[in-house]
This record gives structure tokens, C-alpha cells and sequence, in this order.
């Protein structure tokens, strides 16, 4: 019974979906979402449990080898998608872009039509799939938890936007069925449906207000995931007609390893072309840009494509492949991208003074060093990138969402507004604190992660990488540290704000600041119980052991966790100490509140400081270009070199 | 074997205010005969201490008393873990939390002095932190493990390998010391333009638990010169401090005979010498090794 359970996942989104889409402007859309997220996040913890009990997560289990009717329900989908995206590309006018979405679909299904029928499994459960689902499930349905709550602030302080909050619940939901497809399907066919489906959701979600820059921006995310979805179509092709002829993922992550021996760059082909429809995606370089267009759209979309979705399917597929990029020339470019996106992105996120762009600018690089440790594909790094995909997705989700309440109490989210919101928005400002902390801090996961990568880069001796990552990590905690230093700095003026989160979001802001702490305490468990048998799995790396030994984890978790503690005890004790408060020195005579002096003529001056931002250096108008040129041309050249080889070799 | 550890982290807990207070004294007495001064008491600095510690607390905001309690405490810890014989890069990483509430200390206060200490304190960070991490890169090369117990066993000292390295460290000291041209977040007298930067508003006791935990970097710093020079040969240990020595002065001849630079000259200079002194050093490493 539970294993009707995956189906279930992606299509139960999809229902209320359709259900939502049905409501029209009615309130009773937000209880079919509330009810919806409850049953997902319950069904995706249920199964996870059920795994866990029935076989101690201990066996991958493929499934549904007779799929007619979803093969042809999936057929029309696929051509549903072609229809939205040419509709809407010849309502707006950019009639090129709906080839990119014409052309491989139409390859796909002569593909697909024209292939020797094989009995392959569709459906793949194995503890990679498993944690992708309990973080989908988990994650996702916060989102839309705080989704339905925004979307009523976000229309009583946008009056310009039409109201369209059920289509826009709707969106989020198909997201998910598509995330839930994506990570567990294990034909090809399949995997190029849902990996269009999400390029076209997030295509939608960016374009919600339809204002100008919105539909720009939602082309430009649109035209370069088609683009990766147009290489995943090539590569599959590649694969199928010149390596070896099936259409299931599992073997194809199989055979390559085995074929390449005696094929060469034809067998690398495909893996490299899957890791460039990765890259699209991830928004690694030269395709970041997308990702930042994408904060038009209302918050609660730019938390679920930053955080458990949209671009961590690119990096679930990285990680897939990353034993077969293993010490190739793929991979070291795939890597050298990665690392190169991780310095670029973070010194372009210390220029930012807003808000959800220097949180975009902060997922960029890290998906970044997440594509640098696939990339590398060792076993080391590999474990790497897990952790880091399991932290940001909720520390990042955690701060978007609060970013986003803030916002719409405070109607700013520049961070210099932020001066002092521990003072005007106390809630807010610690779980703003615990999410950035969460990001680069110990006693958080991420520094372990980073510590790993780190040290699985110097193994491989990857000189380039280590410099990425230590000057990167450098410019990193410069632009978290400054953040925070605004959060609880001593306010300007006494400003009264009016709070209107609602409770369904500040719920959802409890538990993720639980599930931050929960994922802290057990890493050892998780690390120990599910991603070292990931790394283990005869799939990936067949390595036995850990990555990490588990007495040097429980030395560093047990640091962290001093690093955590003592800050809380000293603050307890300390509390009642005897001391006398003074003022702060001010140049001129302080006029009792620490935020003015009064002058040499006796007028009250109000101090106002600001932060560092280095805007003329370090500017993304000023870095994106440069940097992205890098980035292409590093494809360009890795793409040359399969490419001349594979044409020389086939003669 | 684990007592040994032991024992030389229980040392480093309770000696190091005491070595680290010598030092700084011995640095004030050699400041004084370059400038021609005749100088303070070699013991000075555990009188001023001593002083800070029992005046009356003050406070501007009362979160910067636990702020610098926590400051201590990470600094203490970041070297017992060193002395431990731990992974050094975790050590790094355990400095960057302590620096971070020294600049949260400095940033609630609401004085624009010490809040312009406070970002130049971050600006610091970015300046060091690179060449630190590629130091602790740069042992595990050598000897396999970051972790300092193995990393002070080997055959031939790492200097050997990592003469690069070693001058790059060098160079940040200078920043991570507050030393002059790189005393940008604070200075040596209050009556410059940021007056003492990001320790203007922390006072009496506060001031005094910024003062030991100074003394314990002083000498955790000295200790990371040290993992450069110190092998499986006892000797060695005598070559480690007379090396400290030398290092120790020439930060101060530095001290004295320049003058501040912009913080923006400070991340370039320090970050060119990182990625040509060390980057270099650490890519022929791997070149050899490899």
C-alpha cells in the first residue's frame, strides 16, 4: 500500500492543483492549500518513516514496469507544455523561444515512438530519492503553508497586481508534483517531462504580476531552462543511438562507466550535456542571471525555486552523475565552473543592499560550491554536496520566508532598513539570525559540509578549487557577518511597526528553525544511517566507510555544539551581573538615546551608519558580464573538445 | 599520549595570559628604545590589566558583556583546541565565531566610532582569512592530516616545503595583530580619526577580557609560527621560539616604522601575497608531490 504512495506524491499536487485552478477568486482556496501541503507533508514523512521501519532504508526498489496509460498521460503533458510555452511566446512576441520547447519534444517523442520496446523500471526508490522526497515534502509544503498567508499581505500592499492567489497556489503545487516525478523517476522519458514541467512552473511564477520586467525575466528563466532541457534531450539521444540503446536512467548511469573505455569522448557526450542541463538549472554561470530576475515574482516562488526545488533538481542530477565525472575532463570543467561560480557570485553579493538579492547572489554560490564538489565526484565531496544541499535548502527557505514577512510589515527589504529590527521586529530578527548563521556559522551543518569539501579538494589536489573556496569563503562571511551586524545594531529612531505576519507563517518559521537544530544534533545519525550508504551504493562510489570518520564527526559536532551552547549560558549567567550602563562616545555630547550628538551649534544630529558595500567595485552590472564570459568560455572549450573527438572518433 | 595533549592544552589555559602578557610587555620595552623612549615596566601590562579588572563594570548596551565573555571564551578555546592537538582548520573556524562576537560587541553599541572599527574589523577577516585556510591547506599537504598533534611529527620541519606559505602567514600576522600599517579596525591612541575603533565603546572590565584574550591569540598566533618550524626532534622546539622571536620583532619594527594604509590597499596587498606567495608555494607542492 505504501508504495502507491509515490504516485500519489506527484499526482495529488497536481489534483489540487487542477482544484485550485477551479476556485477562482474564492477563500476557499486557502483551505484546499492548507489541507493539501498537510496531506503532502504527512504523506512524504509517512513513507520516509515506512521506509526507515520496513527495510531500514537498506534497498533501492525499482518499480512500475508497465506504464501504458502514464506513458500516454505523459505524452499529452508533454505536448500540453508545448502548447502553454508557444502560446504564451507568440502573446509576448519572443516566437523563438517556443522552438526551444517544439524541437526536443519533438525529438523526444520520435525518440520515444521510434525506440525498441523494453521492459525498464519507471520509478526508482533509493535513499537519494528518499531524502530529496521527505525535503520536497517537508520543505515544500512550509512554503505553501506561508505562501497562503503572504499572498494575503503581498495583495492588501500591491494593489497594482491582479489577484490571481489560487492560480499562483496552484503553480506552487504542480512545482511540487514535478519535483516529486523528477527525483524519483527512473526513465529518461520521464525525467525530460518533469524536468520541462519545472522549467514552465517557475516560467509562470516569475511572470505572476505581468508587469514588464516580470515577463522579461520570466523569457529569460524560460529560455535558458529550455535550453538545458534541449541538451538533456541531445544527450539522451547521444546516449541512446551511439552508447548503448535504452531509455532508463539506471542504466545509463551504469553503462557509461563501463562504455567509455572503449568509445571515449561519445561515451562522455551525454553525461556532459546532462551536466549542462544541470547547470541551467542550478543557475550556475554563465546562466545565474535568470535566477535573479526571478525575485519579481511574490516571495514564496522565490523560495521554492532557491531552496528545496527547481535548482536543487540540477544539482540531484549532478550528484547522480558525479561518479562517472569523476576525474574526466567533464567533471573538472563542471568543477571549475562551480568554484568559479561560488567566488564570482559572492563577491557580486557583497555590493548588494537588497535583501532577496544578496540571498540570491548567496544561492548562486552556493550551488556553486555544490557544483564544484560534484564536479569533482569523489566520495569525499560527494558527501559534501549532499550535507550542503540538505542546509541551504532549509536555512535558505527559512530566510527567504522571513525576508519576505519582514517585507510586507516593514515595506522595505533593504538591509540598511534593517538597522536595528531586532528593536522594531524582534521574531523576525532572530529567525533572520538563525538562518544566516544556519548558512555559514557553526554550530550549523554547512561548516562541517565546507570543511569536507575543503578537505576532499585538497585530496584530489585541485589547486584552483581551494583557491575559489578560501578566498571565497573569506568574501562569504563578510556579507553574512554585516547582515547580521544590522540586525542588532542600536536603532536610529524610534520607529513603530506594524507586524502582520500571520500565524500559519510564523509556524512555519518555528519549525524550520526546529529542523535546523534537529538536523544539527543528528548529522552524525544522518550521515551515519543514509548518506554514507548513499556514497556506498554500488551506483555510486561502492566505497565502504564513511567519508568522514565517525569519531572525528562527533569531535565536531560536539565543538559545534559548545559554540551554540556557551553564547546561551553566558548570556543566562550573566544576566544579573552588577554593571553601569553608560553612553556611547559620540564626539560631540551624546543626546541620551546613543543615536545623536548635539553640535558645536547646539543642534541635535541624528547618527546614521551604514555598511561597507564596495558598489563601484564589486557591482553586478560590473562583475556578471566578465564572469560570465569566463563561464562560456570554459563550456565552449569542454564542449569543442567531446565534440571534435566524438566526430573524429566516429570516423 | 592523550596526557601529553592534555597537559599542554591545561598549560596553554593557564599560562598563556602570562606569556602573552611578557610578550606584550617585552613588545612596549623594545616600541620604547625605537622611538627612544626609556618605556614602560616590563610587568606594565599585568598592572593595567589587573586595574581593568577591578574597576566597576560599565556597559553601553548590556548585551556587550556577554558578547565579550563569549569572545574569550572562543579565543581560549580556539587554542586549547590547537594544544589538543586538533584539526587545525576547525580551530580557524572556531577564531572566525570569536572574532564575530568581538564585532557584535562593538556594533550594538550604537557609536559610529566603534561601529566603523567593527566593519573594518570585517574587512580584516577578508584580508587573513584566505592565507589562513590556505595555511592549514598547505600542513595537510605536507603531512597528510589537518590535525596538529601529526601535524608537529614529522621528519623535516615544513618551513622546508612551504618557505612561501610561511612568508604569506607572516605578512597577515601583521593584519590579524592589529599592527600597524594594518591597525585599521583600531589604533594605538585614541586620538585618531576612529579614536580606538572597535574597542571605543568597551571599557573597564570589558576592556579587560578584550586585553587576555588578545594575550591568548598573541600566543596561539605564535604557536601556528611555530607548527612551521616544530619536527619529531626536540631541538626543534628551541628553533620554534627563537624563530617567534625574530618574528615577534620584526612585526614590531613594522609597527614603528609605518604608517596605516586604507583597508581597501589592505585586502589587495594581503590577497596578491596570499595568491602569489602561498598559491605559488602550494601549487609547486602539489606539482612535487603529485
Amino acid at each position: 500500500m505504501f508504495d502507491l504512495i509515490i504516485p500519489f506524491l506527484i499526482c495529488f499536487p497536481f489534483l489540487i492543483a487542477v482544484i485550485l485552478l477551479c476556485c477562482g477568486k474564492s477563500k476557499f482556496g486557502n483551505i484546499v492549500s492548507y489541507l493539501g501541503a498537510v496531506v503532502i507533508m504527512i504523506a512524504s514523512v509517512a513513507f520516509f518513516v515506512y521506509k526507515g521501519v520496513s527495510g531500514g532504508f537498506a534497498f533501492g526498489q525499482g518499480m512500475y514496469v508497465n506504464t501504458e496509460i502514464a506513458d500516454y498521460v505523459i505524452l499529452a503533458g508533454e505536448i500540453l507544455i508545448v502548447l502553454v510555452v508557444t502560446f504564451l511566446s507568440f502573446k509576448y512576441k519572443r516566437y523563438w523561444v517556443s522552438l526551444l520547447s517544439i524541437l526536443p519534444t519533438a525529438a523526444i517523442i520520435f525518440q520515444e515512438e521510434t525506440a525498441a520496446h523494453e521492459e525498464i523500471e519507471h520509478i526508482y526508490i533509493d535513499k537519494l530519492a528518499l531524502l530529496m522526497i521527505i525535503l520536497v515534502g517537508v520543505v515544500g509544503s512550509l512554503i505553501i503553508m506561508y505562501a497562503v498567508g503572504y499572498m494575503e499581505g503581498y495583495h492588501n500592499h500591491h494593489k497594482e497586481v491582479q489577484d490571481r492567489r489560487n492560480y499562483f497556489l496552484a503553480l506552487l503545487f504542480m512545482f511540487m508534483g514535478a519535483m516529486f516525478g523528477f527525483v524519483t523517476c527512473a526513465s529518461l522519458i520521464w525525467l525530460v517531462f518533469f524536468w520541462e514541467c519545472t522549467s514552465v512552473c517557475s516560467f509562470l511564477l516569475i511572470g505572476y504580476t505581468r508587469t514588464e520586467e516580470a515577463v522579461e525575466n520570466s523569457f529569460r528563466a524560460l529560455w535558458m531552462n529550455l535550453l538545458g532541457g534541449a541538451a538533456l534531450v541531445v544527450g539522451i539521444i547521444v546516449f541512446y543511438n551511439y552508447v548503448y540503446p535504452t531509455l532508463s536512467f539506471r542504466t545509463f548511469l551504469m553503462v557509461i562507466p563501463q562504455m567509455t573505455s572503449f568509445l571515449g569522448a561519445v561515451g562522455m557526450l551525454p553525461v556532459f550535456l546532462m551536466a549542462f542541463a544541470a547547470l541551467t538549472k542550478s543557475a550556475q554561470l554563465p546562466f545565474s542571471t535568470w535566477l535573479l530576475g526571478a525575485m519579481v515574482a511574490p516571495t514564496p516562488s522565490s523560495t521554492l525555486l532557491h531552496s528545496a526545488t527547481m535548482v536543487k533538481a540540477g544539482i540531484y542530477i549532478l550528484i547522480r552523475l558525479a561518479p562517472l565525472m569523476a576525474g574526466t575532463p567533464v567533471g573538472t570543467f563542471i568543477a571549475f565552473i562551480g568554484g568559479f561560480t561560488f567566488i564570482a557570485a559572492s563577491l557580486m553579493a557583497v555590493s548588494q543592499t537588497d535583501a532577496k538579492k544578496i540571498l540570491a547572489m548567496s544561492t548562486i554560490s552556493n550551488l556553486g560550491l555544490m557544483t564544484a564538489c560534484a564536479g569533482v565526484g569523489t566520495a569525499e565531496t560527494t558527501w559534501a554536496c549532499i550535507f550542503l544541499l540538505l542546509f541551504h535548502a532549509v536555512s535558505k527557505s527559512l530566510l527567504f520566508q522571513v525576508v519576505g514577512a519582514t517585507e510586507n510589515s516593514l515595506h522595505s527589504r533593504d538591509v540598511e532598513d534593517f538597522h536595528g529590527l531586532l528593536y522594531m521586529l524582534p521574531k523576525h530578527a532572530m529567525f533572520m539570525f538563525i538562518g544566516i548563521t544556519g548558512m555559514f556559522l557553526a554550530p550549523f551543518g554547512m561548516l562541517i559540509a565546507k570543511w569536507s569539501a575543503l578537505k576532499g579538494m585538497v585530496d584530489g589536489k585541485h589547486i584552483l578549487l581551494i583557491l575559489f573556496i578560501v578566498f571565497g569563503s573569506a568574501v562569504t562571511s563578510l556579507y553574512w557577518c554585516k547582515w547580521m551586524g544590522k540586525l542588532i545594531a542600536h536603532p536610529h529612531k524610534e520607529k513603530k511597526v506594524k507586524d502582520v505576519t500571520h500565524a500559519g507563517e510564523m509556524l512555519s518559521f518555528w519549525i524550520h528553525g526546529l529542523a535546523m537544530i534537529l538536523l544539527c544534533v543528528f548529522l552524525p545519525v544522518i550521515s551515519i544511517y543514509f548518506v554514507d550508504p548513499i556514497i556506498a551504493g554500488s551506483d555510486m562510489f561502492n566505497a565502504n566507510g564513511a567519508a568522514i570518520p565517525a569519531s572525528t564527526m562527533y569531535i565536531l559536532i560536539t565543538i559545534l555544539m559548545l559554540v551554540f551552547i556557551v553564547p546561551l549560558v553566558l548570556y543566562a549567567s550573566g544576566k544579573n551581573d552588577h554593571s553601569t550602563e553608560k553612553l556611547a562616545y559620540m564626539g560631540g555630547i551624546n543626546t541620551g538615546k546613543n543615536n545623536g550628538f548635539v553640535d558645536f551649534m547646539g543642534e541635535e544630529k541624528t547618527l546614521m551608519m551604514s555598511n561597507y558595500y564596495f558598489d563601484k567595485m564589486l557591482s553586478i552590472e560590473k562583475l556578471m558580464k566578465p564572469a560570465q564570459v569566463v563561464a562560456l568560455v570554459a563550456l565552449l572549450i569542454i564542449l569543442g573538445m567531446l565534440g571534435g573527438y566524438s566526430i573524429g572518433g566516429m570516423f | 599520549m592523550i596526557s601529553g595533549k592534555l597537559i599542554s592544552a591545561i598549560c596553554y589555559v593557564l599560562f598563556a595570559p602570562l606569556i602573552g602578557g611578557l610578550i606584550d610587555g617585552i613588545g612596549r620595552k623594545i616600541s620604547a628604545r625605537m622611538q627612544r623612549r626609556v618605556g614602560p615596566p616590563l610587568l606594565q601590562p599585568f598592572y593595567d590589566l589587573g586595574k581593568l579588572l577591578h574597576k566597576d563594570p560599565v556597559h553601553v548596551a548590556p548585551s556587550q558583556n556577554f558578547f565579550m565573555m563569549s569572545y574569550l571564551f572562543f579565543i581560549v578555546m580556539t587554542g586549547g583546541m590547537m594544544f589538543l592537538g586538533m584539526d587545525i582548520l576547525m580551530c580557524m573556524f572556531v577564531l572566525s565565531t570569536a572574532v564575530m562576537f568581538l564585532y557584535f560587541a562593538a556594533v550594538v553599541t550604537g557609536s559610529h566610532y566603534s561601529a566603523i572599527g567593527a566593519s573594518r574589523e570585517l574587512l580584516q577577516m577578508v584580508a587573513y582569512e584566505p592565507c589562513v585556510l590556505l595555511t592549514c591547506v598547505a600542513f595537510y599537504l605536507v603531512r597528510g592530516s589537518f590535525e596538529t598533534a601529526e601535524i608537529i611529527k614529522g621528519d623535516v620541519s615544513p618551513i622546508v616545503y612551504l618557505p612561501g606559505v610561511f612568508v604569506a602567514f607572516i605578512f597577515i600576522l601583521t593584519i590579524k595583530m592589529r599592527k600597524s600599517p594594518f591597525d585599521i579596525s583600531t589604533s594605538h591612541h585614541p586620538n585618531q580619526e576612529i579614536v580606538k575603533g572597535i574597542t571605543s565603546e568597551i571599557g573597564s572590565r570589558n576592556f579587560g577580557i578584550y586585553t587576555l584574550a588578545e594575550w591568548y591569540e598573541t600566543v596561539f598566533l605564535l604557536g601556528m609560527v611555530a607548527l612551521f618550524i616544530i619536527n619529531s626532534n626536540p631541538w626543534s622546539i628551541l628553533a620554534a621560539v627563537v624563530v617567534i622571536a625574530l618574528v615577534y620583532f620584526l612585526e614590531i619594527l613594522i609597527d614603528n616604522t609605518s604608517a596605516r594604509v586604507k583597508s581597501d590597499v589592505m585586502i589587495k596587498v594581503s590577497w596578491a601575497v596570499t595568491l602569489v606567495a602561498a598559491g605559488f608555494n602550494i601549487l609547486v607542492l602539489i606539482f612535487f608531490l603529485g
